[in-house]
């Protein structure tokens, strides 16, 4: 499969509202620069993302996929990101038995103050998957209408 | 038809240097359901506002997206915005292209069109936004104090001063706590009971506290600003409204028993008062121990009673009251060392104590008046040995924590051994020495110059030979054995959580970690807030801490809960998960996901055909739902919705980022 020279991935970031979405401004607040094809949805936990999201992210053309929360330990509603822990653990498990390179999700714990892990983290994601070229599987069809449109 | 404005910030040049603000806003006359688009230099500013609030009214809108700096910063203040106008302020969705874009990118032509991608993505959920409306609870002014040592008291003390109602509940038939116990505090060895016991009184006599002893809580029930708590009054069998707290009872009760006030070194009466300072000042019967309570012969005490207060009938009461907060303060209980520390005997040696023991010995108050004497035998010891971190920081046998206080009380009984014996000898066995507190350092210096004789080291065991307890150890600085003929042994053991604990934790929905010390909402900016809106911790029961810390907890727990109370409601917010109950199967799996509670299974009546059926369905206590939505992704049939992130807004906003 021939990529093309300019192929940017569209890489999709659910991010807890207490932690992760607060690193991913003081990122931005102390000028960090990450590439521009990540794509932040606030969450207010990371245990609000439903194993749905990702499938649906992959369906719908993301290249790559991540969530991010609260240190364990660390969340803000006590107990969420056990539970995003669990799912995710097995989310990944599921992806690989269907064909997904388990690189295409990722999984990270990023506190409040950690902005520089969130420029590490999003560049090197974003590298990895670029990498790697466009996501094929679950893709849905490319309906040729769209075009005509 | 929905009509969507978007608006788009330039915030200075923050946002527009980076980002081509004009192609945003006419990029985004192009998305489905809007029909306004416009740029402004501050649309945070007041002329900022205005002209958004007049665009809504020109343009008919019916919600907005902003494209701006993080919703963090000033969802808020938009939301305030909308309040004046035709739009719920939840009709509200904002695109962080300042934060999240424009600062972290350099590339103008990436940048502006991942912020096409934000405002695309936020016009897609704002389509599906819904009006919400905030609610408001009314607050019942009072406040429940769990625990009547000197973190509850403080704690109760200070919010009664302020003007409220104070419910304090000790499971003990007096309130103190343990530093009631002790004889002096360190660094300023001013006698502990002289300090504690006018507060007690103060409780007791002060107009807003109710105090309720031998109580303890039965059940909690309802939400921040209404809790509903049942307390179990136990039994006194002595009538406290007529007693005058004589204390003639106590003289000629035949039985005898070990007291714990006393920690085992003292016997008590199956009647009477814990210690002589008790507030309330009034006997109560041990059923465990009286005579005509376990076999129905003596009865002594109610013959003798002038008053006739005895009534050995008494049963236990439940109470059920309302408060609007409640603070946790239950302090702590020492390890119980003898089955982890075989090797210091394990309780066979009687002249092995426990630090609290030596405080008993060394008040004057307590059995031996003062005098430090050997329980075995009753003389004065000469060689006594001190050894630190017995259970604490010792994962393999008792805790990995430090306990914190032990270093300060150690020295402090190394000095008052030195003070009350002449020519006494006192070895210190420690790991660390650590007193991080205002003239702790200078005090254990002061020890040390007595003539307290430090060993950095472990005893590794300790055996009676010819009347004395050898102590064998190792002095770790010098790599060598050492051994002392110890007449006194005085374990300082590590503090774990009071009896009960995880119990109650579980029943005001707080969290505790291994140990099974209360966790606080957040360890350095929430010290004395818990995960439960309106349940606060002070004192031990948080971790270790020695009293001047529980103090200022104490008075931090308090303030918070006046803060709280002097609401007369509270807004609660809309963005909480709700329940479709047609789809819901009832499976209770969300119940156990909750990590607040605030979920319960109830039946329904719901029409089915011609008839009406029950229906078991999840309920969702708007009061104590905060919003994390780990329920929606637990729910098998997914009809439970977070509203303001439900399942298809944020999959719409998937959905238009992958166009």
């Amino acid at each position: 499969m021939s990529v093309k020279e300019n192929w940017e991935p569209k890489i999709l970031a659910f991010c807890c509202n207490w932690c992760t979405y607060t690193g991913a401004d003081l990122a931005g607040l102390n000028r960090m620069k990450y590439p521009e094809n990540v794509h932040v949805i606030r969450v207010p936990c990371s245990s609000r993302v439903n194993p749905q999201f990702i499938i649906r992210a992959f369906q719908k053309g993301c290249d790559g996929v991540m969530v991010c929360g609260c240190h364990p330990g660390d969340c803000h509603y006590a107990t969420g990101n056990y539970y995003t822990r669990r799912r995710f653990m097995l989310m990944k498990r599921l992806l690989e038995h269907n064909g997904i390179d388990p690189n295409r999700f990722v999984c990270r714990w990023i506190s409040g103050a950690e902005a520089a892990k969130f420029r590490d983290v999003v560049t090197q994601v974003s590298n990895q998957i670029k990498a790697m070229g466009p996501n094929e599987k679950f893709r849905e069809p490319y309906y040729l209408e769209k075009e005509a449109e | 038809m929905s009509r969507v404005g978007v608006f788009v910030c330039h915030c200075g040049t923050n946002i527009a240097q980076t980002v081509d603000v004009e192609r945003v806003a006419e990029a985004a006359k192009s998305f489905p359901g809007v029909v306004y688009s416009s740029t402004y230099k501050y649309m945070c500013s007041e002329p900022g506002q205005a002209m958004i609030k007049e665009t809504i009214e020109k343009e008919n809108l019916d919600r907005i997206v902003i494209c701006s700096c993080t919703p963090r910063m000033h969802e808020v203040t938009f939301r305030k915005m909308l309040k004046g106008t035709k739009i719920n302020p939840y009709q509200l969705e904002i695109a962080n292209i300042r934060e999240q874009c424009s600062w972290v990118h350099t590339d103008k032509e990436k940048a502006t069109e991942k912020a096409i991608n934000l405002a695309r993505m936020s016009v897609a959920k704002v389509l599906l936004n819904e009006p919400l409306h905030t609610s408001s609870i009314p607050i019942t002014k009072r406040a429940l104090v769990i625990g009547g040592g000197i973190a509850g008291i403080q704690a109760a003390l200070d919010i009664a001063d302020a003007g409220h109602e104070v419910v304090l509940v000790e499971k003990e038939s007096s309130i103190g706590g343990k530093m009631a116990m002790l004889d002096k505090t360190f660094p300023t060895l001013d006698c502990s009971a002289c300090i504690s016991t006018p507060k007690m009184v103060d409780v007791s006599q002060h107009p807003n506290i109710t105090l309720m002893t031998s109580s303890e809580i039965e059940s909690v029930g309802g939400y921040v600003g209404n809790f509903d708590v049942t307390i179990r009054q136990k039994a006194k069998y002595v009538n406290h409204d007529i007693c005058t707290g004589c204390g003639l009872c106590e003289t000629k009760c035949p039985t005898k028993v070990i007291s714990e006030f006393n920690q085992g070194l003292a016997k008590r009466p199956a009647i009477g008062k814990m210690y002589a300072q008790a507030v309330p000042a009034k006997p109560v019967i041990d059923p465990n121990a009286c005579r005509k309570l376990i076999d129905g012969k003596c009865g002594l005490c109610a013959k003798l009673c002038p008053l006739g207060c005895i009534n050995f009938e008494d049963e236990d009461k439940l109470v059920t009251e309302k408060f609007g907060a409640i603070v946790v303060a239950t302090g702590y209980q020492l390890i119980e060392w003898g089955e982890l520390y075989p090797e210091y005997g394990g309780g066979k040696y009687k002249d092995v104590i426990t630090g609290l023991q030596f405080e008993r010995l060394v008040n004057a108050s307590g059995p031996s008046e003062g005098h430090i004497l050997r329980p075995s035998d009753n003389t004065e010891p000469k060689t006594i040995v001190i050894i630190k971190c017995v259970g604490s920081r010792d994962p393999k046998k008792g805790k990995s924590y430090c306990s914190r206080a032990c270093c300060m009380y150690g020295a402090k009984h190394a000095h008052q051994i030195l003070d009350k014996i002449p020519g006494a000898k006192v070895v210190t066995f420690y790991i660390d020495v650590r007193t991080p507190g205002k003239n702790y350092e200078e005090f254990y210096d002061n020890t040390r110059h007595d003539g307290a004789i430090y060993v950095r080291g472990r005893v590794s065991k300790i055996y009676e030979e010819d009347g004395k307890l050898i102590c064998l150890g190792e002095d770790s600085l010098l790599a060598r054995k050492v051994a002392v003929k110890a007449d006194m042994v005085v374990l300082e053991t590590a503090m774990v959580p009071a009896v009960g604990i995880r119990e109650l934790a579980g029943m005001l929905g707080i969290a505790v970690d291994n140990h099974g010390w209360v966790t606080e909402a957040h360890p350095k900016l929430r010290p004395v807030e818990t995960q439960t809106g309106g349940v606060f911790l002070c004192g031990v029961c948080q971790g270790p801490k020695d009293i001047p810390d529980t103090v200022a907890q104490a008075g931090a727990a308090a303030s918070k809960v006046i803060g709280l109370l002097n609401k007369d409601s509270m807004e609660t917010s809309p963005m909480i998960s709700k329940v479709d109950e047609s789809k819901c199967a009832g499976c209770g799996f969300c119940v156990k996901m909750c990590p607040y509670k605030a979920i319960t299974l109830e039946d329904i009546d719901v029409r089915q055909g011609p008839k009406t059926v029950k229906k078991t369905v999840a309920k969702i206590n708007g009061g104590l739902c905060q919003g994390c939505g780990a329920c929606n992704v637990a729910c098998r049939t997914g009809c439970i919705e977070l509203l303001g992130f439900k399942n298809n807004q944020i999959l719409e906003e998937v959905d238009s980022l992958c166009l």
